[in-house]
């Protein structure tokens, strides 16, 4: 069926068996890096970056609100990008990277929404309001848990994949949303301050504090999801052989150890 | 033409109807989106009437005054090419300040004045330290006795 060492293409990690032990080399390398990107993503931001003239010391939740918000966008852009893999090419490692991803879209989703809020009570004077930006971006709070809904509500796991793979495509066309409603509607919450098509709104060492953060979040959001996926992997190749044999391995190496 | 490349037009065709379909969708309730008005929207006519909307500008600079029994402030929205005066009972928020955005939700009396039940303040996305603030607002003073 499948060919697992077939060339030095790196297509062969999509086979789960070889992508299994990658993920398992990799993930440690990724926490290491957020952890130590959080640490100097935090000092930067609580430390050396510089009080706001007109917010004061409040402005500072842009460290975790922005990062937050920018990656709960895109891991559902990247959940979609692997459904439409799936679907497309019929691979099986694709549906289960969506669903190991779907669970941290979420937290970041919440964490955007919990903190914007916090934000907004002492700058706008409310916590929430129905504006396009704030409810676009409750929605994809909807859309991660629908499909995570989804996804476990099914017994079959082909047909929980494709049900989950087209709920995220479908929410998909939410996130440019999102990002350009500051831009296309009059809304209360402001524009973007960083884009890449205009020079950054914002002193130095703010930003660099905030684009810290982010990378922070790039690499937890990879060492946790190659962790999710592993056991997901384990369960859903439970019958094959080299399951079998990657257990046996497991089960010899804790015994050594003990 | 071989099953993959068939999912493959199968998914894309069904995305791309998906994106025409919000597309349409957001265009047609793009008044309802809008989470203000602006003032000149108001004066054109725009704004729903017999209901409460809201009005978003800048406070105008000079514009806030508090009436003696202590609890209501007048203020003006502006846009810089149209301008309403505001009545609001209540407390503002902390970055509420003359020359800053605001969002105001109230309802639009027969003499023109905007009876606000509701004041957001709108921060913009500058974030400087006060320093710099302080840099800009000199050289904006410079540059406003230069005008005429």
């Amino acid at each position: 069926m499948s060919r697992p060492d077939r060339g030095p293409s790196i297509l062969r990690f999509a086979a789960p068996q070889n992508f299994y032990p990658l993920a398992g080399r990799l993930a440690p390398w990724f926490a290491g890096a957020a952890a130590l990107l959080t640490l100097a993503g935090l000092w930067l931001s609580f430390f050396v970056a510089p009080t706001d003239a007109t917010q004061g010391e409040v402005y500072r939740v842009i460290f975790i609100h922005v990062p937050a918000a920018w990656m709960s966008m895109f891991v559902y852009l990247v959940m979609a990008f692997w459904s439409a893999v799936g679907l497309v090419m019929n691979t099986r490692l694709s549906f289960l990277m969506s669903q190991a991803l779907a669970p941290t879209g979420a937290m970041f989703c919440v964490v955007a929404l919990w903190t914007g809020a916090l934000w907004g009570k002492p700058t706008w004077g409310t916590y929430w309001v129905w504006d396009a930006r704030l409810t676009s971006q409750a929605l994809l709070l909807f859309l991660y848990l629908g499909f995570i809904a989804l996804t476990r509500a099914i017994e079959d796991p082909r047909r929980a994949d494709r049900a989950g793979a087209i709920i995220a495509l479908v929410g998909a066309v939410n996130v440019p949303v999102i990002y350009f409603s500051v831009k296309w509607w009059n809304t209360l919450h402001q524009g973007a301050s960083v884009s890449l098509t205009k020079a950054p709104s914002m002193a130095t060492t703010m930003l660099a504090g905030m684009l810290v953060m982010a990378v922070a979040a790039w690499a937890y959001t990879l060492a946790v999801v190659l962790w999710r996926v592993r056991p997901m992997i384990l369960e859903r190749e439970r019958h094959t052989e080299w399951v079998g044999a990657e257990l046996m391995r497991e089960a010899l190496r804790q015994g050594g150890r003990a | 033409m071989k099953p993959r490349s068939k999912r493959l037009v199968l998914v894309g065709v069904g995305v791309a109807l998906l994106v025409g379909a919000a597309a349409l969708v957001l265009n047609a309730f793009q008044q309802n989106l809008v989470f203000f008005h602006t003032p000149t929207e108001v004066a054109a006519g725009k704004a729903p009437t017999g209901r409460t909307f809201r009005i978003g500008g800048l406070v105008e600079v000079g514009s806030v005054q508090r009436e003696p029994d202590g609890v209501t402030v007048r203020f003006a929205v502006t846009d810089t090419a149209k301008t309403i005066p505001v009545s609001y009972q209540g407390t503002l928020p902390d970055l509420f300040k003359e020359g800053k955005g605001a969002v105001v939700q109230g309802r639009l009396e027969a003499d023109g004045t905007f009876r606000a039940s509701e004041v957001l303040a709108k921060h913009d996305e500058n974030y400087m330290p006060p320093e710099a603030a302080h840099a800009v607002e000199q050289a904006h003073k410079a540059g406003a006795t230069v005008k005429p």
